[in-house]
């Protein structure tokens, strides 16, 4: 069954393929079962390439289709490459992919552009299994790319919204300045090591570079920019907030659960570089913890409930950074599967809550909803405990590895335990104030769940999983150097657990029993600064747009009469001139032509003899 | 029969050149001068006439024939032209009522 995998990236596109050629005549229903069922499809096909895989107990398989281009050196194959690393992102693509089509069916019913949006979405998932199953670097950046594009095309999908396609450019600029970075990574890394092949090229280069040595430390921070750009991290994190202005199914796909996580999978790939540039590593783990702390801070200021789950993925992919950076490989790819669970669901939950509030999406205009929304109630409350790392959840396995391996570390991971720590308390905190100041407290709005076998379906399959993925053992042993396993002090254990739980206990203390005033608090003297500071994502926004927008927007002012063009209206103005002196010769009298004809020929004779 | 000798007095070739340059100026003064269209055409001939005048001169100088042939080529030329610019005056005289240049010329610039 191994030699079907080609079919796993082509079925979403033949699905692709139909939902565009049909120009949206489809009806709906066929639309939704083409859009679906080729996730449905390709996810059966995952599946039995991927169980004869683990049943034939290889490390590796790969599978060429055709030699994509072939110049010189350069041999780039169209091949597939399956490990225990793609494999995990295979079956989370398409599986959790599935789960989140079938949701869109329900969730995007009656929008005129229904096939347009089933066939981006297949575009989508077909370009980030490509990207996942690429087995040289070349296929990687184009499904990278391809996966760039859906995003941009989802997040507009609104079009008619200005605003929408203003967060759509953005997004696809950041992520482009990214993506310049990595492109430049990869020619270096092309010129070092002679390959485009992933593994060759990481054995070419544990066996030429030197640990610490330039060449490894430039090609992995030119790496590292294109990861960063992808999944949302320091400096170039503020686009994804702004992606939500996508459907909320999007959200959950593209901008929670698969592409913002290419950035990890692209640094676990290329873990034997990172293991060659250690400061570099190191400066992966220090971006996630920055990350991870920023997006928490903001969260809690957010009042949108997408941002605020948003700014969530954000610090949760912070967490998958700081696991890479301290070499926890498998517990990065680890918490990256439990994380596309239990945010998957939450953004599908969140959005029939928006669906039952009628497009709403101000938590402070919801509150009190548990009793209307008993199913959403139910499931955000699941996805919010696995979020936060509850035990016995799934979160909780995957983050709990992280934090053990950041102690562990010994060249300087105690500072990012502690702020992973403190990430887990802020979690906490701004997880609860979500849930509470959406379910709790004075009811002011009424809401009807909208009920319906394919949107509840695969809520209840996705919470099923937030809760037991934990238990779920990756097969990642051959991609990744043996890690040893770590067993910290059960002080260290309890501290873990419970320190984090304070977090809930401030947010039940502050939003059920309304001990402290909030809105106080946030609006006056120091309080009210840092909100403002929190709310703006630590000011990045602003800066930005002062260092890079305002200098930009100055230049194109100040040079609005561009000074080249100059040259080319300065040869104009000289032919008109020359046109004007001559058309004064045409007076339109015919003794003036005929003299001049005269005066010529005596010219040419005067010339004649003179010569 | 005794045959009276006869002693052609040959022009020489200065004169027929100057007669040919007098009237081809006296044909160009006309055609700068004049203002009724038909008078400029009658110049015109005369300018021509002065050419070929100076092709005959050549030739009968060095002995050739090519010159007179030129002559035909210009004489035929001439009637061509001129039966193609009357048509046209005719024409222009039928439209504006007119045939003053200095009134007729309207290209300017």
């Amino acid at each position: 069954m191994l030699d079907l995998l080609w079919l796993v990236p082509v079925i979403p596109f033949i699905g692709f393929l139909i939902l565009t050629l049909t120009f949206g005549k489809l009806p709906q229903l066929a639309a939704g079962v083409v859009g679906a069922g080729s996730i449905g499809l390709s996810f059966v096909f995952a599946f039995l390439a991927g169980s004869s895989f683990l049943g034939a107990e290889l490390t590796s398989y790969s599978q060429t289709l055709w030699t994509w281009m072939s110049v010189g050196d350069l041999d780039v194959g169209f091949t597939l490459y399956l490990d225990g690393v793609s494999l995990v992102m295979m079956y989370v693509i398409t599986g959790i992919g599935f789960l989140i089509h079938v949701y869109a069916t329900g969730y995007m019913s009656g929008d005129p552009s229904f096939a347009r949006f089933f066939s981006y979405m297949n575009l989508f998932v077909s370009a980030m299994l490509i990207l996942v199953l690429a087995d040289n670097l070349a296929l990687l950046f184009m499904g990278w790319e391809g996966v760039g594009l859906c995003s941009y095309l989802l997040i507009g999908f609104w079009y008619k919204d200005p605003n929408n396609g203003y967060c759509a450019r953005k997004a696809f600029v950041m992520t482009r300045v990214g993506d310049a970075f990595m492109a430049i990574g990869l020619f270096t890394l092309f010129v070092s090591t002679g390959t485009l092949n992933i593994q060759e090229a990481m054995l070419e280069a544990e066996a030429q570079w030197v640990v610490g040595s330039a060449v490894a430390t430039a090609v992995t921070l030119l790496l590292l920019g294109g990861a960063v750009g992808k999944s949302a991290q320091l400096p170039l994190q503020t686009w994804l907030p702004d992606a939500m202005a996508g459907p909320t199914p999007i959200s959950a796909l593209i901008h929670a659960a698969t592409m913002v996580t290419a950035g990890v999978y692209l640094i676990a790939r290329t873990h034997v570089l990172y293991l060659l540039a250690p400061e570099v590593q190191y400066l992966v783990g220090v971006i996630g913890a920055i990350t991870l702390l920023m997006a928490g801070f903001t969260a809690l200021t957010q009042s949108d409930i997408k941002k605020v789950l948003a700014f969530s993925t954000v610090s949760q992919i912070g967490y998958m950074f700081l696991a890479l950076g301290v070499g926890a490989w498998s517990s990065a790819i680890f918490h990256l599967m439990t994380h596309a669970f239990f945010k998957a669901l939450l953004f599908l939950t969140a959005g029939s809550i928006i669906l039952a509030m009628h497009h709403e999406q101000d938590i402070f205009k919801m509150g009190g909803l548990r009793k209307d929304l008993r199913w959403s109630h139910a499931l955000f409350l699941i996805g919010t405990l696995g979020l936060v790392a509850f035990p016995g959840f799934s979160g909780f396995f995957s983050k709990e590895e992280i934090l053990a391996s950041a102690m562990a570390n010994h060249d300087g991971g105690y500072i990012l335990y502690l702020a992973g720590l403190l990430g887990a308390v802020m979690t906490y905190l701004y997880s609860f104030r979500l849930y509470f100041l959406v379910f709790y407290g004075k009811k002011t709005h009424d809401g009807h769940e909208v009920m319906g076998l394919h949107l509840q379906g695969p809520l209840v399959l996705l919470a099923i999983g937030a809760v037991l993925a934990g238990l779920i053992h990756i097969p990642v042993e051959g991609v990744f150097p043996e890690m040893e396993e770590h067993h910290p002090s059960v002080m260290a254990q309890a501290a873990m657990i419970l320190l984090p739980m304070l977090g809930g206990l401030l947010a039940w203390w502050v939003f059920i029993k309304g001990k402290v005033d909030t809105e106080k608090l946030a609006g006056q003297g120091i309080g009210a600064t840092l909100h403002r500071f929190w709310f703006t994502q630590w000011g990045m926004d602003w800066l930005y747009d002062k260092i890079i927008v305002m200098p930009y927007t100055w230049l194109a002012e100040v040079n609005k009469t561009d000074f080249i063009d100059s040259i080319y209206n300065g040869s104009a103005r000289a032919v008109r001139f020359c046109h004007e002196v001559m058309s004064e010769t045409q007076t339109g009298q015919l003794r003036w032509y005929a003299i001049s004809v005269a005066y010529g020929l005596l010219l040419l004779v005067v010339l004649g003899v003179l010569l | 029969m005794e045959m009276p000798t006869v002693t052609m007095q040959v022009i020489p070739m200065e004169h027929g050149l100057l007669l040919a340059a007098i009237l081809f100026v006296m044909g160009m003064v006309g055609v700068l001068t004049r203002r009724n269209l038909v008078f400029i055409l009658m110049s015109l001939e005369v300018m021509l006439n002065a050419t070929g005048l100076a092709f005959i001169v050549a030739s009968s100088r060095w002995g050739q024939v090519d010159g007179q042939i030129m002559f035909l080529m210009i004489l035929s030329l001439a009637a061509a032209e001129v039966a193609v610019a009357l048509g046209l005056v005719l024409q222009l005289f039928h439209k504006r009522k007119t045939l003053d240049i200095n009134v007729l010329g309207e290209m300017k610039g």
